[in-house]
């Protein structure tokens, strides 16, 4: 602490509430001058107890509480609990529905990508640019709003499939989309790649090597930017992606070498903006006749999930990476047991050796370039000092207290 | 509506997450952004609460933010306006019967004008706003 009178290593605390941070989470930063000697974080900040309140839902009503695990991931959380139920209770979900789903998970890609560049902007002081994204990205809003009906959580996946059908009025909307994303991109490519500052300030910044991303579990295009060549997508193809043709990623591709740094990540995730489009594209000229649900009466769902035994995974290759829901349903009307792993949680530990002797003014960026999600990932299991715990109700408002005397001091 | 002279002076909006899911950040921020543009009206996220004039409140208190909640509060210049975004922080929502809520919001701390959605749209946050400036007015007896 700094307290005790030494100039080196200070203590520098950002959080819980900070105006770069969208979301709570704490830091404790050892500093040495201006550079960062060693990291520590605190989230959970917002742990709303929701496989809590699941445990004591149906399935129906589940899947529209895990819409609001996370507003900006809607599709995939919901998605991955569906897959889940779907497997325990045996439900075949039809083709399209499958294309729907699809269609608007890659909509979710492009609107969340398109959201963090704004925001990795921002971070940088680069405010135009931040205007400027959030300007085009209200154009997927408006699609993901004539489809579903809500611009953020939109309640469209249910259990054996989706709550509507994408009429063929609605195809010109996604088109015209489409064709305008795709004219925009290279402008933006632009914009972020061949800016100077943008170079200057995200090349070799907050590096994380190959190694460190394969042992620090890291997924998505976190990941994908330190060279690791893995995508939920094109691995283990969920929905209707066995029949697409996807492939990750990777920066080596479109910059010749991987660096693993801030700006590799804007790569990954600018060209899956290019690719989601492509999906969706592929998704409309593809797109199978059919029911776009199992089972329309939620009463009916629920009577078979209420038969229904067993466990299962749902893993769905979320914006952020790998998002994963484990459910176990013993033949009751809530199921006997719910986790949820979000992405955000693979990834956050990867801030501890991307931030190690980066500078001060560079915090910002760093931290958002792995594009955190507290929401999604504030649960119930802490990891800390390598130990797993379990907090009680009672424990997190000793550690409350504790914090709040803490601060007062 | 018209103008008066409340609107001589800028009105400057912070932001507190209490728990939310970031559906109602993300249309907090979309509704800054150049669609909705309300900086034309001298509108603005800060960073501080100190700098002031409206808090947004989003999410629904959560065990760990209620005491940040109160300080943050306190931190803020009179006259003070509290907007109390999305149906999570006016009575709970979809999270209504967690054991880790110590909300709504207004019974932490006094709301002022509440918009109800999950998430509000960006319309219905600008309308919130406005309807924060007539009372923010009323307040300071500014004379339409």
């Amino acid at each position: 602490m700094a307290s005790d009178g030494k100039k080196a290593p200070y203590t520098l605390q950002i959080g819980p509430i900070h105006p770069s941070l969208k979301e709570p989470v704490m830091f404790t930063f050892e500093m040495d001058g201006e550079q960062v000697r060693s990291v520590d974080f605190a989230p959970g900040q917002t742990h709303r107890g929701i496989e809590w309140m699941g445990m004591r839902r149906n399935p129906v009503q589940i899947v529209h509480l895990t819409d609001r695990i996370c507003g900006i991931c809607g599709i995939v959380h919901t998605l991955a609990f569906s897959l889940a139920v779907e497997q325990i209770a045996e439900i075949q979900v039809p083709e399209r529905a499958d294309y729907i789903r699809v269609i608007l998970h890659e909509f979710e890609r492009i609107q969340s990508h398109l959201l963090w560049a704004g925001v990795a902007a921002h971070e940088l002081g680069f405010d135009s640019l931040l205007h400027l994204t959030w300007r085009v990205r209200e154009q997927a809003m408006d699609v993901i709003e004539n489809l579903t009906g809500n611009r953020v959580n939109y309640g469209i996946v249910q259990v054996g499939g989706v709550r509507r059908d994408i009429v063929p009025e609605q195809y010109k909307i996604i088109e015209d989309c489409l064709s305008t994303y795709e004219g925009l991109l290279t402008k933006l490519l632009n914009l972020f790649l061949d800016d100077t500052t943008i170079a200057m300030r995200c090349r070799d910044t907050g590096v994380l090597t190959r190694k460190e991303a394969i042992e620090l579990c890291t997924v998505g295009p976190t990941s994908r930017a330190s060279g690791v060549n893995m995508d939920l997508r094109q691995d283990y193809p969920y929905a209707a992606y066995g029949d697409l043709d996807v492939r990750a990623v990777l920066p080596e591709p479109h910059m010749g070498e991987t660096h693993g740094d801030v700006y590799d990540r804007i790569v990954v995730r600018l060209f899956e903006v290019g690719q989601s489009c492509q999906i969706i594209r592929q998704c409309l000229s593809e797109m199978p006749s059919g029911p776009y649900t199992a089972e329309e009466k939620p009463a009916k769902i629920l009577a078979i999930c209420k038969k229904a035994t067993g466990e299962a995974i749902g893993r769905v290759e979320a914006p952020r990476g790998e998002c994963l829901h484990y459910v176990r349903m013993d033949g009751k009307e809530s199921p006997t047991s719910w986790k949820v792993k979000a992405s955000s949680y693979s990834n956050l530990m990867s801030w501890i050796p991307m931030l190690k002797d980066e500078q001060i003014a560079d915090i910002p960026i760093i931290v958002a370039s792995i594009d955190p999600c507290l929401s999604c990932t504030d649960r119930v299991a802490i990891v800390r000092n390598g130990e797993k715990s379990i907090l009680t109700k009672e424990d997190l408002t000793r550690l409350s207290v504790e914090k709040t005397r803490r601060l007062q001091r | 509506m018209k103008l008066n002279s409340a609107f001589n002076r800028s009105l400057w909006v912070y932001h507190f997450n209490s728990g939310s899911c970031n559906g109602c950040e993300i249309e907090i921020v979309a509704t800054i952004t150049p669609r909705y543009d309300p900086e034309r009206f001298g509108i603005k996220l800060v960073g501080s609460p100190r700098h002031a004039d409206v808090m947004l409140v989003t999410g629904p208190v959560v065990h760990k933010m209620k005491d940040r909640l109160l300080r943050v509060y306190s931190q803020m210049p009179d006259p003070k306006l509290v907007m109390c975004i999305g149906a999570c922080g006016i009575s709970g929502g979809v999270f209504y019967d967690s054991y880790n809520l110590d909300g709504p919001v207004d019974e932490v701390i006094p709301v002022d004008v509440y918009v109800p959605g999950c998430p509000p749209r960006p319309e219905a946050i600008v309308h919130g706003v406005v309807t924060a400036l007539a009372k923010l007015e009323r307040l300071q007896g500014v004379k339409a």
